[in-house]
């Protein structure tokens, strides 16, 4: 989003401006300024710096977010162990409390600096930013940012990183992008997990779970994956693969690579027609 | 409860526009926020007095414009109203869709003035 162009004023907020319009009208003797500014500004700013910094080392960032317990850490275990000797791997780990998570992948050899939120329910772009200061980034080809575990906040909050991948377990139900469509409709990829309970949990359908998906207007990918018994697994890391590649590229061009949807920028500077 | 942050954002931006313009009291705020936006507008009236208590925007009127949710169908052509779990064209029922309206997070106007202070 820019605040000198003019293109924050979209078809949905214009009417907003027009003479008469809410916003048009002056309370006596007090200045009125029109702003139209992203609340999030100071965030995107943050997030844009961290991009940058990313591409300058090509460090393929991807953020992973889902419920608590939906096995977000269990897949990268998979994920280090699968592509760990191919490309260097390192973790940024959110959690309100505990460095858990941070030594789980730390046992599998692989660099992960824990950020403890306290309070805080999601990751922040600044919290990144400190975070990356602690990694040595030019010994870095893939960075996975493991959010908090919430599919509510982490959502609104742009990382700077280049892919999003939203997780759904089978217990959660097949319903959970309807519930939440605003972190499902930032997926980039939607991974349905646990597919191994599928069994014993006959009321999920995957049918569903993929019509719901589509219907926040999403084409990502929704892939089925076990981390116990591998089963889709394999779908998941040529995903990871192949965006990698194309995010080379990117940054052999001199771009940059931003998740699918974003929460402003993609749309407002899309040409309306 | 990410809508004290986003509170704490708006308070920022809000100082640095009263210092830009000399003022030391906003009497008005409008905010444009869509549902797609992940922000609950009661909440964040409920956090903005927290997060604006002793500053320039302490007695500020907060008001919360709600944007509908629009699409644009690119199979089509048609725009249509949606909802926030259902983005589909509302004309064709197709699902390839691009949204036109409904996830802003704006600060859209505010009123500010300078009083100077009875001694």
């Amino acid at each position: 989003m820019c605040d000198t162009c003019g293109c924050n004023v979209t078809k949905g907020n214009r009417h907003l401006l027009a003479p008469g319009g809410k916003l048009e009208k002056t309370s006596q003797g007090a200045q009125a300024i029109t702003v139209l500014k992203n609340l999030l500004s100071e965030n995107d700013i943050a997030a844009m710096h961290n991009r940058s910094h990313l591409d300058r080392q090509a460090v393929f960032t991807i953020n992973l977010m889902s419920s608590p317990g939906a096995g977000k850490t269990a897949l990268l275990e998979a994920t280090i162990e699968a592509l760990g000797e191919r490309y260097r791997i390192a973790v940024i780990e959110g959690d309100l409390e505990t460095e858990n998570d941070a030594e789980r992948i730390r046992a599998k050899g692989v660099p992960a600096i824990q950020i403890t939120t306290g309070t805080a329910c999601h990751l922040d772009a600044h919290m990144i930013h400190d975070a990356l200061h602690r990694l040595n980034l030019a010994a870095v080809d893939i960075l996975f940012v493991e959010n908090v575990g919430n599919l509510v906040c982490p959502a609104s909050f742009d990382l700077g990183q280049h892919r999003n991948v939203t997780l759904l377990s089978i217990p959660e139900g097949d319903d959970k992008p309807a519930k939440y469509p605003v972190i499902f409709r930032a997926a980039d990829l939607v991974g349905v997990t646990k597919t191994d309970l599928l069994p014993v949990l006959g009321d999920f359908s995957m049918e569903r779970a993929k019509q719901y998906v589509q219907a926040l207007a999403n084409a990502a990918p929704v892939l089925e994956i076990s981390t116990r018994t591998e089963a889709g697994l394999q779908d998941w890391l040529d995903w990871v693969e192949k965006a990698l590649i194309e995010y080379r590229a990117c940054c052999e061009r001199g771009e940059s690579l931003r998740p699918a949807i974003q929460p402003d920028g993609a749309r407002l500077h899309a040409a309306v027609p | 409860m990410h809508e004290l942050s986003v509170c704490h954002a708006l308070i920022t931006q809000l100082e640095t526009l009263a210092k830009a313009q000399a003022a030391n009291r906003i009497l008005d705020v409008t905010l444009g926020i869509g549902p797609l936006s992940g922000i609950e507008p009661r909440l964040l009236e409920q956090a903005y007095p927290l997060a604006a208590a002793g500053t320039v925007a302490e007695h500020a009127q907060l008001t919360i414009q709600v944007s509908p949710v629009r699409v644009h169908c690119i199979t089509c052509g048609a725009e249509s109203e949606a909802s926030v779990s259902r983005l589909v064209c509302a004309q064709c029922g197709d699902w390839h869709t691009r949204l036109i309206s409904g996830d802003e997070l704006l600060l859209l106007h505010v009123e500010l003035t300078r009083e100077t202070e009875c001694v």
